[in-house]
Parts: C-alpha cells; structure tokens; sequence
C-alpha cells in the first residue's frame, strides 16, 4: 500500500473532482430523530455541501448501491412458443465518497460471496469495479462493536482512505486512479511525523471503539448453544420482519422471481433482496417450511453471520456496524445477544 | 473384522479420480443466460410425476453439457420460474436430459401442462455429486425412498452402465402404496443386468400388491454385508435418513461412505441466495449430495 498525505484544504477540491467526473454518493443528513440527533443516508450528491462528512453513521448502509433491493437479471420478449432472452449488467461509473471502514470490510465480505467464489456474479462486479471509493476515518458511532471483529480499520477495498492527522489527511492509496486524483491535488510522501501522528490518531480511536466485547470462541459456542433457551427468549421478540437484513451492510440472501407482462409478450427475470427471518424463507413447493418459527429464523441470522460464513470465508460476515441493533423495532441487538450466548448476563 | 481407522487413499490417482474441483469450470460458465432447450419426450410415470426429456437445442451447448449423477440443474419456465431439479438420466448420455419432475408448485404444474415440443431454459450443472469413482470395487447400496428414485436413478444407471466396475450391487426402493412407484416399468431391465439386485416394497400394499410390505429398512437385513467394503446411498424425503442410515450403522457402514442427497428451496443455484441454508453451508454448493457424517453435523440437516 503507497501512503500520502493530502493537505486539508484539498479535500474540498478532491471530492468536487470527483463529482465533476462521474456520480457521486454520499453521506447525506435526511432528517432528525426523537432524541434530537441527526439521520442519515448515502444518497446522490451533486455539490460538496450537499454531504456531510461529520456523520456518526447511516440508517441504510452503501450495499444497495452493489445490491439493489430490486434489479432485473435478464428480459425475455416472446414470439411463438419461442424467446429472445436479454442480459444486462453493464454500470455507469460512480463515486461512493465518504464511507467509513465497516462499510468497506462489508463490501470485501461481499467480495467474497460475488466475486471471489464459484459463480462469481457479473451484475455485483460491473458496479463494484466501476465504483471509486472514498473512505474516511471516524470517531465510533454509538452501539457500534467493530472493535471486536477488527473492522474499525480497513487495509484494502478501496481506492483513498483518509484519517486526520491535524493539519492533514493521512491518505491509504488503494488504486493507481486514487494515485493519480490526489496527486492532482498536491499529496506529499509521508514523513517519519505523519506516520507518528496516524498511529496516535488511531490509538485515540482503537480507545474510543472498545467495548470490552470478545468475540472469540463465538463459532464454537453457537454450536453448543444451538438448543439454549436464549434463542426461545429473543425468538418471541422477533417481529419476523426482515428489517435487520435489509439496514445490514452484508446481508445478501435474495430470492429471483419472474415477472411477466400483461400480453405476454415480455417477462423479466427479477433478483429481490430477502430476509432469513421472513416467513416464507425456506418454504418448499408443498408447502413444508424448514424453519417455521421466528425463533428458528433469528437463530440461522445469527449463525450464518457469526458460524456459518466463518467456516466458508475464515472471517464473520457481521461488520460489528450495528445497524440491524439500532433499525430492530423489536429492541433486539446483537450485542446483547452475544453476550447471553457467552453467558455474561443471564437470559 | 473391521477396523477403526480405514484408510484414506492419498494419491495423485485418487485425487484425479475425485471430482472435487468439478466446480471449479464454474468461472467459465455462463450462468446468467439459460440454455434454450426443448421438452422432446413426456412419459407420465404416476399421477403426481412425469418424466420430460429434455434436449438443449444449440448443438455445439449440447456437446459441452456434461455433468455427473448426482447434480441438479435449475429448470426455468421463462415468465414464471426457476425450479431445481435433480437430472435422473445417464451421464452418459449426451443426446438429451431426463428429468422426473412431481406436480408439486407454480412452476412444476406449468411444466406438467406444457406439450411434447415446449421450450424451457436450463442452467447448470450444480452441485456435487455421488461418489462414483470412490465406489469402484466395492459392493454398493443404493437405497431410495419415494420421490428419493429420481436423484438415485442417475446411479443407478451408472452402476448398471458400468458393472464391472463394481462388485455386489443391491438396489432398494419402497414407496406408500404401489401407484406411487416410479420407473416401474425399467425394474425388469435392471433386474436382468449380471448381479444387480433389485428389491421393492411398499409400506401399504392393498389388493393386488403380491410384493414385499413395510418399510425399506426391512429389505437390509437380508443382504449380507462386507461393510469394509460397501458405499451406500440414500435419497428419499427428510425422516428416511435418520433410520435408514442408522439401520447401515449398525451393520458396520462407516458414515463417511454413506451419502445422503438433500432437498432445499433454492432461487440461484450458486450459494448466493442463502435460501437452501443449511447449518454451516449451502445444499447446492456443498451439497445436494452430502456424506452421512457432514450431513449430521450440519444444524437441522436431517
């Protein structure tokens, strides 16, 4: 990785850059909430004012722009007990400006699972590769536990990752483009100072982040605590609404459905984002569900986050971000569930 | 007498003959585009199944369509679905699929509707596959249980394709009642093949039925078993499993050369959906075919 550093006047200059070159996304403040602190969601941006980089965190995380909630596989148009099938996934270029480090490990655990693995989907990596990405450093947000899966920072997936370090940004290159926007915008090699004052800055916020939380043994203790009451307490809770999944930065089940047009002349073959702890999740032609209960759904969220994906991809897919804990309307966060499971309260 | 430890053969051949990277051509195969192929035969083998064979229309498509018994193809209705379907035909046989597919949702009533000629997309092959190169020269066990024929017929033929290759070959299948029996008609035929042993049973017989009654565990009590040396596998629906593979336990199969084939809901095929989940993994990645001691250890599998 080439480290640079990047005065803090050229930031503005930097970020307009890139929106006069393409598309940008960012973190955008959308409204206010009951306790009087900001909202906030990655959404277009045409000017520079229009984000805000000081944000604590996003309501919806940056996967939609990768993931859609909804998008069109292929279209079919028929004639004659025949078809013409039409494949799609070319993508526009585009800048997501501004992401903190969770969301960019959430986009390498879905690297993963898109690009990385058998089948590796073209419509996940028409976007990711056209897609420049700008991360920040931040001060942790509240309920958040990266700390404890290691993704408060990130060392690749990204093409600038910017951390203060006072009168400049200290600046991670990810991406010859990087390289060369910055360089526009004067960015000096680092000197033995900057690299000193980065790992206190970091230090500062390795501190803020903790939260005493361990997640260490949680594969193995998820496995043993299969049949626990734990899940039936949480499991009554449960709403069975899928809100977890859809505010996850790395949740990625999805069902594919057809569509087809009132005169039958066109169809489309349609990918939809699903939810494990919807109902219908596992029901097979019969009718005979796999996980009837929202218990046992809740459950398989849980453990294909923190057992199943470990034991595909050696990492958890969870990003520690929190956002299914904040969006839950059933007030269940992950946290406290980890930590009933490690029995360190009582269920 | 058998021993605890059976040795695991660590070959350059072995690992040759193990399929295991199969998937690996996944990288090349375009999985976003169906195959366009055409339903050329339709064979109604009981009220609630019929037997489509399919053939993919593109010659050159049809000639790189391979695949090993055992895997699944997703069978797709443009306009109204995808479904997975296990292919009961020949490896062998590069002419056309044959598919045995139950009425049971939206898409396989389509398919049940649809005439001799229709068209419909294939996409695949997915997942593993039952270890036929590890089988070789030993005496096989091939159980199934219902609907459970139409994976193992793939093994079946297999088997019956390539006798040599194997020693003491017993096919068993049992179904409810007698109308519910698939392939009744290809008994006789592989009942004929040199030393292959095939027995049925239904749990209800009714008037008429002069065959064996109970259930499929009865029939193996009567096979006399060298179980150092014998591969078994069992397809059938959920709550066959756990009794048929027990039953084998006891007569000394080790789980590891027991193979089990599952059934998920599944919208890609791919281990990208999530929805075929089962504890750890993915049925049509890891799976639809799982030796008995991963298949336990999954949460929930069996």
């Amino acid at each position: 990785m080439l480290y640079k550093t990047l005065r803090k006047e050229a930031f503005r200059s930097v970020v307009e850059a890139i929106l006069a070159g393409s598309e940008g996304v960012g973190p955008r403040r959308v409204g206010t909430d009951r306790r009087g602190k900001p909202i906030h969601q990655f959404l277009p941006a045409e000017r520079f004012e229009d984000m805000d980089f000081s944000y604590d965190t996003t309501e919806f995380s940056a996967k939609t722009y990768f993931l859609p909630f909804r998008e069109k596989l292929s279209t079919y148009r028929f004639t004659d007990g025949d078809w013409e099938q039409e494949i799609r996934y070319r993508a526009e270029p585009r800048a997501l400006i501004g992401l903190h480090a969770c969301d960019i490990n959430a986009l390498l655990r879905l690297d993963k699972v898109f690009a990385r693995d058998w089948y590796p989907s073209p419509y996940y990596l028409s976007r990711r590769r056209n897609t420049f990405i700008l991360g920040i450093d931040h001060d942790p947000c509240e309920g958040a536990f990266c700390r404890a899966l290691g993704t408060d920072t990130v060392t690749h997936g990204f093409d600038l990752f910017l951390t203060d370090i006072g009168e400049s940004y200290f600046a991670a290159v990810g991406s010859d483009r990087g390289l060369a926007l910055i360089e526009g915008f004067g960015a000096q090699p680092i000197t033995d100072e900057d690299s000193h004052r980065y790992v206190a800055e970091r230090k500062r916020i390795a501190a803020l982040t903790e939260n005493g939380l361990n997640l260490n043994n949680l594969p193995n203790l998820l496995d043993i605590e299969f049949k626990s009451p734990i899940w039936a307490k949480w499991g009554a809770k449960c709403l069975s609404c899928g809100t977890c999944a859809m505010v996850c930065p790395t949740c990625y089940c999805h069902g594919v459905y057809e569509r087809i047009s009132m005169d039958f002349r066109e169809g489309a073959k349609i990918r939809q984002l699903h939810s494990c702890t919807l109902v219908d999740f596992a029901v097979v032609a019969g009718g005979h569900n796999f996980r009837p209960t929202p218990e046992s759904r809740l459950k398989y969220r849980y453990y294909h986050q923190h057992r199943g994906f470990v034991e595909q991809h050696e990492e958890p897919k969870c990003v520690g971000c929190n956002r299914c804990g904040r969006a839950c309307l059933a007030g269940i966060t992950p946290v406290e569930v980890i930590r009933e499971l490690q029995e360190e309260v009582g269920p | 007498m058998k021993s605890l430890l059976l040795p695991y053969e660590i070959t350059r051949e072995a690992e040759m003959a193990e399929p295991l990277n199969y998937n690996h051509r996944s990288r090349l195969m375009n999985t976003e585009g169906v195959y366009k192929a055409e339903i050329s035969s339709i064979t109604q083998l009981t009220e609630m199944e019929k037997l489509f064979h399919i053939r993919i229309l593109d010659a050159a498509e049809r000639q790189r369509f391979t695949f090993l018994p055992g895997q699944f193809v997703m069978v797709e209705v443009p306009g109204y679905g995808e479904v997975p379907i296990s292919i009961s035909g020949s490896a062998s046989n590069r002419g056309f699929l044959e598919l045995c597919i139950r009425r049971a949702g939206m898409v396989t009533s389509v398919l049940h509707r649809a005439k001799t000629g229709s068209r419909v997309g294939l996409r695949g092959p997915f997942g593993t596959s039952f270890p036929v190169a590890m089988m070789r020269d030993h005496h096989v066990l091939l159980i199934a249980g219902g609907l459970g024929l139409a994976p193992l017929r793939s093994a079946i033929l297999h088997v019956t394709e390539n006798r040599s290759d194997f020693r003491n070959v017993h096919i068993l299948y049992g179904t409810k009642t007698p109308d519910q029996l698939l392939f009744d008609y290809q008994y006789e035929q592989w009942r004929r093949v040199d030393g292959v042993n095939l027995s049925i049973i239904v749990e209800e017989g009714g008037d008429g039925w002069t065959g064996e009654v109970g259930l499929v565990t009865k029939l193996l009590d009567r096979i006399p078993m060298e179980p150092d040396r014998t591969y078994a596998i069992v397809c059938g629906p959920p709550v066959m499993f756990k009794f048929v593979c027990n039953k084998l336990g006891e007569l000394g199969i080790p789980m590891r050369r027991m193979f089990v084939s599952l059934e998920r809901r599944m919208h890609c095929g791919m281990g990208k959906c999530c929805r075929c989940n089962i504890g750890s993994t993915f049925t049509c990645k890891d799976g639809p075919v799982f030796d008995y001691w991963t298949a336990i250890n999954l949460k929930e599998a069996i």
